[in-house]
């Protein structure tokens, strides 16, 4: 049996705040388990409003911050917030993210193809132009089209795609998106989040989606967690669940949701 | 960069003043290098002679034509300016940017011993300093001394520059294109802090020749190269004022007034048009 | 009667720095107008206008942004104002007691270091020209009446959870009993739950006070949910404009459409279709009907020509050269 991609096991972030006088602990995550098998890509869906830890998750998952207490192991092998250069750079090779905010996520002094470019001198072999080109291409771009450009010349749809094209560089097995289309337009919504479809079935690539929208969510998951403050209150298949939700709050959630169904 | 200098010149009128006055400044710095009297000659023209045709300037009552005097004097104390301008610069770019990207007990460490240089009273220290060194005393290790005590105020600005890029979403996807800190820290971080460096670094100079000034005119420097407070202080041990040889403290007073004048309105210029916002908005962002 | 009326408004930023001059054409020609005790939606995407829309209709534009032609006028109850012609002290007398606004930060209205009794006593106080202990009295009634809890009035902003600070915002808006409500994006920044919350009480209290409401939202779900009738804009022009229902159900603009089918539902698994390209530079917009490079329906004459808005069926608009 394969090791599986990812998996945590009991962890949690505790952020402690305040002076020698009263000090006040939040438990960002609490004791959250799951796990993203290896045998098949899938897209993996964390649900949440904000303050449910779902970002903090993210985080841990990236390496960026260390759990307080409990393990998470990629094929096999634990996260280590120390790690030296080499090992880092091989996580960084496999696990890449797309963050929330297209138009943060570059530089805007600088020009996106830049970052590509990078990306695959450091994790790919090969024409670092040619690589990028291709990335791009699986994307819906061109080396051409974004050759040379500022980020505030294009879209945030754009933007969010030439994010995607980066972290596809280096031929990653998981990646990490925490929110990605929270900032696009709602016509360019659907473009981006059929295209993770996309990267599953074509590319072989497990998602792990990081969302507040239920719909979203049930287009493109497979399986599905939802969270609030920081625990797990429902997991399960994705269709299953929201289809029938068993927990108040995720009953509470999908009757939230607002459908403009309602008067067509 | 040529269009860079012509954009600003052609829209900026400040720019354009600046860059008159200090071009009038160092085209009299570069002038010392036709002078026909060495600097430190005394009694080489007759003295205290007013405005003249021969002696534009006229003359000090140590026998020195003002004019060529004041070639090197202002040439030395911009040099020197400049010196401890460049040097200061790199320490406070260095520290600050390592302290706002290590954080951590990095950071906690580097500004302790940053807030202890800044509460150091400069003056008496370079007081002090000329009394210890007196006749090995030099311009080169005054700049090292005022380099190493002036960089502090600046190394916390740039540091909260740091601090803030840190948090944002473009590091992070640095990071993980596999760039290096050094490589973030000098690509992407340094354009944002390069307008506080800019700025700061015309008030370096401004502040150095100042305090170079002052230490010149007490007679707390070498006081046998000539520099504009060395040549206020001559004046003033000849009683100049009083004796009515006013061109001898007037001239030096105007160039160095011009020199931080014009400094004064490069750096405002130049600092909006490098400013990253005022940048974007140009691009049509 | 409409409360509002907005003719061929043209509003452009237009900068100027360095020597490199551009002109945004942020709102081009929109004439729409509302009536008494009705929720208008404005739907589209960032960068279609609304915003500066909005910012004109509330004469709130400073350079760089200028008004180019058109006009916005309210009607009072017979009290005619129009926006821009206005002084600025016959503007800050319909202020607050007329027209009042629900932004999306709700930070950027409530002063961070002051309690929140103050908003209410610095905003409505010189409107409702009371002795102040009265003057508590009815702000404290109008909140009862919102189902808010009284200590929030001493409360200071950063001590109430996002969705609370909103719901503050709505009842300080809505306190003078204004005829005309302008919200921007007021639930976007909201988690669902709370949205749906804020939603429910901003209806109630138009209900309640009779005001007619221009709601921004980019969310078509919202609008179909609160709005009587809706306006979509398209890169800084209006492109459709009818009844929510009509609108969602039978949407006669290639855009309109894709913004109706190309949104995800719980309960449906089909891919939801995409449009290609992106929104266009405001700045060096496409020529003709903006939307043609998008189109699947664009034709030559799209390309050459501005579509005008034409009605078809009732109080339907539409400005599209396929739909007529």
């Amino acid at each position: 049996m394969m090791a599986p991609l990812l998996e945590l096991e009991d962890v949690s972030r505790v952020y402690t705040s305040g002076g020698l006088l009263g000090r006040r602990r939040v438990r960002a995550v609490d004791g959250v388990s799951f796990s993203v098998a290896a045998d098949g890509p899938e897209i993996f869906a964390i649900i949440g409003e904000s303050g449910s830890g779902k970002t903090t998750l993210a985080r841990m998952i990236l390496n960026i911050v260390p759990p307080s207490t409990g393990t998470i192991r990629f094929r096999g092998t634990s996260l280590h917030h120390g790690w030296r250069r080499r090992a880092r750079l091989d996580f960084m090779r496999q696990v890449q993210p797309i963050l929330q905010n297209p138009f943060e996520a570059f530089n805007p002094l600088k020009r996106v193809d830049r970052y590509l470019f990078m990306t695959a001198r450091r994790f790919a072999s090969g024409d670092p132009e040619q690589r990028a080109d291709e990335a791009l291409r699986q994307v819906g771009l061109s080396l051409a089209e974004v050759h040379r450009r500022f980020p505030h010349e294009l879209s945030g749809g754009q933007l969010q795609r030439i994010a995607i094209a980066r972290a596809l560089i280096s031929a990653p097995a998981l990646i990490v998106a925490d929110e990605p289309v929270s900032m696009v337009d709602a016509s360019l919504r659907m473009s981006i989040v059929n295209l993770f479809s996309l990267l599953r079935d074509r590319l072989g690539v497990s998602i792990i989606y990081i969302t507040h929208d239920l719909a979203t969510a049930y287009t493109i998951s497979d399986r599905i967690i939802i969270m609030r403050d920081g625990r797990v209150v429902e997991s399960g298949a994705a269709r299953a669940v929201l289809d029938n939700p068993q927990h108040p709050y995720s009953i509470l959630l999908k009757g939230a949701v607002l459908s403009a169904d309602a008067i067509a | 960069m040529a269009r860079v200098l012509r954009d600003l010149l052609r829209s900026n009128r400040e720019f354009g003043i600046g860059i008159a006055l200090l071009a009038v400044v160092v085209a009299m710095a570069a002038a010392s290098a036709l002078s026909p009297y060495p600097p430190n000659d005394t009694y080489v023209v007759p003295p205290d002679i007013p405005l003249s045709w021969a002696y534009p300037l006229g003359t000090t009552s140590r026998g020195q034509d003002v004019f060529w005097l004041l070639t090197f004097a202002i040439r030395n104390s911009l040099a020197f300016g400049v010196l401890v301008a460049l040097l200061s610069r790199c320490l406070s770019l260095l520290i600050g940017l390592t302290a706002g990207y290590a954080g951590g007990m990095v950071d906690r460490a580097l500004m302790a011993i940053n807030d202890t240089f800044i509460v150091i009273p400069l003056f008496p220290i370079l007081v002090l300093f000329y009394f210890v060194m007196r006749d090995r005393m030099s311009w080169v290790l005054l700049a090292l001394v005022m380099a190493g005590l002036g960089w502090a105020y600046d190394a916390r600005l740039i540091r909260s520059v740091a601090l803030g890029l840190r948090t944002r979403e473009f590091t992070e996807t640095a990071i993980f294109s596999g760039m290096t800190a050094r490589q973030i820290l000098l690509q992407e971080h340094l354009p944002y802090v390069l307008p506080i460096v800019f700025s700061t670094t015309m008030n370096n100079i401004n502040w150095s020749i100042g305090l170079e000034v002052t230490l010149s005119v007490l007679g707390f420097t070498d006081i046998n190269t000539p520099t504009i407070g060395v040549m206020i202080y001559w004046a003033n041990q000849h009683t100049a004022l009083v004796a009515g040889i006013w061109w001898w403290i007037a001239f030096p007073v105007v160039l160095v007034v011009m020199t931080f004048i014009g400094l004064f309105l490069l750096a405002v210029s130049m600092n909006e048009y490098i400013d990253p916002r005022s940048r974007l908005s140009r691009f049509g962002a | 009667m409409s409360i509002l009326t907005v003719s061929d408004l043209r509003a452009y930023y237009i900068t100027r720095a360095f020597g490199i001059e551009r002109e945004v054409r942020a709102v081009d020609d929109v004439s729409l107008s509302v009536a008494r005790n009705e929720i208008y939606g404005l739907a589209g995407e960032s960068s279609c206008g609304k915003s500066t829309l909005i910012k004109t209709i509330a004469a709130a534009t400073r350079p760089p942004l200028r008004l180019m032609s058109g006009s916005v006028t309210f009607d009072f109850a017979g009290h005619r104002i129009d926006m821009h012609a206005a002084t600025s002290s016959d503007i800050a007398a319909i202020r607050w007691r007329h027209l009042s606004y629900i932004m999306q930060g709700s930070m950027s209205v409530l002063n961070p270091v002051r309690r929140v009794r103050h908003a209410f006593i610095d905003f409505a106080h010189r409107h409702i020209a009371r002795p102040m202990p009265e003057f508590l009295d009815i702000v404290r009634a109008h909140l009862r009446r919102l189902h808010l809890a009284l200590e929030v009035l001493e409360a200071y902003p950063h001590e109430l959870s996002g969705g609370m600070r909103q719901r503050v915002t709505i009842a300080l808006a809505t306190v003078c009993r204004p005829d005309f409500i302008i919200a921007d994006e007021p639930t976007t920044a909201l988690d669902v739950v709370v949205q749906k919350d804020v939603l429910a009480m901003i209806r109630d209290i138009q209900q309640e006070i009779g005001s007619s409401l221009l709601f921004v939202t980019h969310d078509l779900a919202v609008h179909a949910n609160l709005c009587d009738r809706l306006g979509v804009m398209y890169a800084g022009r209006l492109v459709e404009e009818g009844p929510t229902a009509d609108l969602l159900r039978s949407p006669r603009h290639p855009y309109t459409a894709h913004l109706v089918t190309s949104l995800p539902r719980i309960g449906d698994a089909t891919p939801r279709p995409s449009l290609s390209g992106a929104p266009p530079n405001l700045a060096d917009p496409p020529s003709g009907c903006r939307f043609h490079p998008r189109c699947p329906l664009a034709m030559d004459i799209c390309r050459r020509e501005v579509p005008t808005m034409q009605t078809t069926g009732t109080a339907h608009r539409v400005a599209c050269f396929a739909a007529q």
